[in-house]
């Protein structure tokens, strides 16, 4: 049954490809986008947790709560960026025909990350994850495209070179790539400096393909020269599943230490920090929301720092937050760049009175993402905040709610200098942005809302799937 | 020990050749150094007796990759353009660099030597080793097929979306 997320797309690609009918960008498009709504059905179908199908090819593929749960992210926030596409006017319908087929691959890859049990699987979906990202971000041929490209490439060749050394040396000890093969190696020779420099040449990799300070020079330039469905994709779900599901994944078979524990607590408040000043002196406003995202990926990993069941939940339930939110946001930028054809926020001002519904989103989405009660970024950081608290890392749970406010700092320059104030003369022809975004916007604003309203629901929720 | 020696020397080629392959300005020269950097892999993997791979390594990699950048480069045709002179590395930073890796061989051979460092722990049951090949692709990595006809189709779509010039573009 999992086998049928990994192989549908790739046989997509394929009918899509071969010149039995000449497949144009519609039929691409609208195949990627029926696929990720089968898929985000799917994931509720009771028999979606029947193993026969994998059973009878003998593949290794497991599903539990956490995959569960990047599953449906993975679903929705393809679908947003494929609705993006459609209304782009900028990209050529080769392009967008080009486009579609690189978002079924990279969501086959996505799908296969979530279900192996095997960290060599690992390294091999996500290095198609992040080759299908390199193409995605060179799209338009642009040099700044094709430059942040290029600076993703490099970095995450090295991160490549550091997680597979990590491997071979696990695959050295353990004798096999298998999880619980290396769980009990680590059980054994968990202090063993080798595994140790093994476990953090691993995390670095992952830091690096997660965009987590001080490896995140490539991110704002990917996230702000690639198209703008590629934005929405890259920042709502790639950076998430290849860099932190993989770490909340290895989380469990690695048996952190508690200096470790440490690195992740100083790694995750730097970026934190770091990300909140960095998104407060950009001019660019998919840059500002690349800044914003790694502070927010920085909350995700003081949640693991806190070496809690507590904090991996929060951790969990911070990112598929942070992926709706921050997708939403991006959906929103490209809607004024459909409409403004361009980025920069000094040129924008008083765009609430021509574009309601991306301004009314607009503002919801910051309020979550800045934690204000009762949406759902407010629960995730509360549940962070908590897991921090009660391990006794109360400096870290500090610096959390520290920077709730430079996140509020940021988000209301932000919202201020683009839809407040009074409409410049030569925006007052500019019209809402076309259906298809606007539908992604109040989409993903929907998941926010009745994620903090329903919060108690999805708690149990929640709770069922992490009990299997 | 000798055998460690004989790896190091030859790790020590695999760095400089791949060192040369990406620094070189005649891409055809850079293609060719690449293969030479998979003949030197398929000799270590040679050594670690692991002969399949070595095959693998050295008919693929040093071969037909080889073989299929050197075509389409020829067929492409790219321009050179000779930047030789405003990109030269001067000859003292090459004599740093070479002299770094000599170090970093030389510290390694010395640490293996002197320190006895103790290596890697291997569990009592890890019999990787014994694994056939067939075992290994069709049993145990059927699961890393499936990803690499997915990196295989991304890897066409890299070089149409990247290479292919559209009707409207220059």
């Amino acid at each position: 049954m999992f086998l049928l997320l990994v192989l549908i797309p790739l046989i997509l690609v394929l009918l899509l490809n071969i010149n039995l009918y000449k497949a144009g960008q519609k039929t691409a498009v609208f195949a990627a986008g029926l696929f990720s709504l089968f898929q985000m059905f799917f994931v509720f179908s009771p028999k979606f947790l029947s193993t026969s199908f994998a059973d009878m090819l003998s593949l290794k593929f497991e599903c539990d709560g956490i995959s569960w749960i990047m599953l449906f992210t993975i679903s929705i926030i393809s679908f947003a960026s494929i609705c993006v596409l459609y209304a782009s006017e900028t990209l050529s319908s080769r392009k967008k025909f080009n486009f579609a087929n690189l978002i079924l691959l990279s969501m086959a890859g996505m799908n296969g990350l979530v279900f192996v049990r095997d960290i060599f699987s690992i390294y091999v979906f996500i290095e198609i994850i992040a080759a299908t990202s390199y193409v995605l971000i060179a799209l338009d041929k642009t040099k700044k495209s094709l430059e942040a490209s290029f600076k993703y490439l490099v970095l995450s060749s090295v991160a490549t070179v550091m997680m597979l050394s990590a491997i071979a040396v696990l695959f050295m000890a353990a004798g096999s790539t298998e999880f619980v093969k290396v769980a009990e190696m680590y059980k054994q020779y968990g202090t063993n400096p080798l595994i140790i420099a093994a476990t953090i040449f691993f995390i670095a990799g992952l830091f690096i393909k997660g965009g987590v300070m001080p490896f995140h020079g490539w991110l704002p330039d990917a996230y702000g020269a690639a198209p703008n469905p590629t934005s929405v994709f890259l920042a709502g779900i790639v950076t998430k599943t290849t860099g932190i599901y993989t770490l909340i994944r290895l989380y469990a078979i690695f048996d952190f230490s508690y200096s470790v524990q440490m690195v992740f607590l100083v790694f995750g408040a730097l970026s934190v920090i770091v990300g909140a000043f960095g998104a407060i002196n950009q001019n660019n406003f998919k840059r500002m929301l690349a800044y914003s995202s790694i502070s927010q990926v920085g909350y995700i990993v003081l949640a693991f720092g806190s070496g809690t069941i507590m904090g991996v939940f929060a951790g969990m339930l911070h990112l598929f937050n942070h992926s709706v939110f921050k997708a939403l946001l991006f959906v929103n930028a490209s809607a004024i760049d459909s409409e403004l054809k361009t980025n920069e926020i000094d040129k924008m001002a008083g765009l609430s009175s021509q574009m309601p519904v991306t301004s009314t989103t607009s503002i919801i989405a910051f309020l979550s993402t800045a934690g204000i009660p009762p949406l759902a970024g407010f629960w995730s950081k509360l549940l962070i905040i908590i897991a921090l608290w009660f391990s006794g890392n109360r400096e870290f749970a500090v610096v959390a709610i520290l920077a709730s406010v430079l996140t509020i700092t940021y988000f209301l320059i932000m919202q201020k200098k683009v839809f407040f104030g009074k409409l410049k003369e030569k925006f007052y022809t500019i019209k809402e942005a076309p259906f298809a975004i606007r539908f992604a916007s109040l989409f993903l604003c929907a998941i926010t809302v009745l994620t903090g309203l329903f919060f108690p629901l999805i708690l149990n929720f929640m709770g069922f799937l992490f009990s299997f | 020990m000798e055998n460690l020696y004989i790896h190091i020397f030859l790790l020590f080629l695999v760095v400089i050749t791949s060192v040369f392959a990406v620094s070189h300005f005649r891409i055809i020269r850079g293609a060719i150094l690449l293969g030479g950097v998979s003949f030197f892999v398929s000799i270590i993997l040679f050594m670690l007796k692991a002969p399949m791979a070595a095959m693998f390594e050295l008919s693929v990699c040093a071969g037909l990759i080889t073989v299929i950048f050197i075509s389409v480069i020829s067929i492409t045709n790219p321009p050179y353009i000779d930047q030789r002179k405003q990109n030269r590395i001067s000859m003292w930073k090459k004599i740093v660099a070479l002299l770094s890796i000599i170090l970093v061989c030389g510290v390694c051979i010395y640490i293996i030597d002197e320190k006895n460092i103790a290596f890697i722990p291997v569990m009592k049951n890890a019999s990787a080793a014994a694994m056939t090949t067939k075992d290994s692709i069709w049993n145990m990595r059927h699961v890393d097929l499936i990803g690499q006809a997915l990196i295989l189709l991304t890897g066409i779509f890299a070089v149409v979306v990247l290479f292919k010039k559209g009707k409207d573009e220059k």
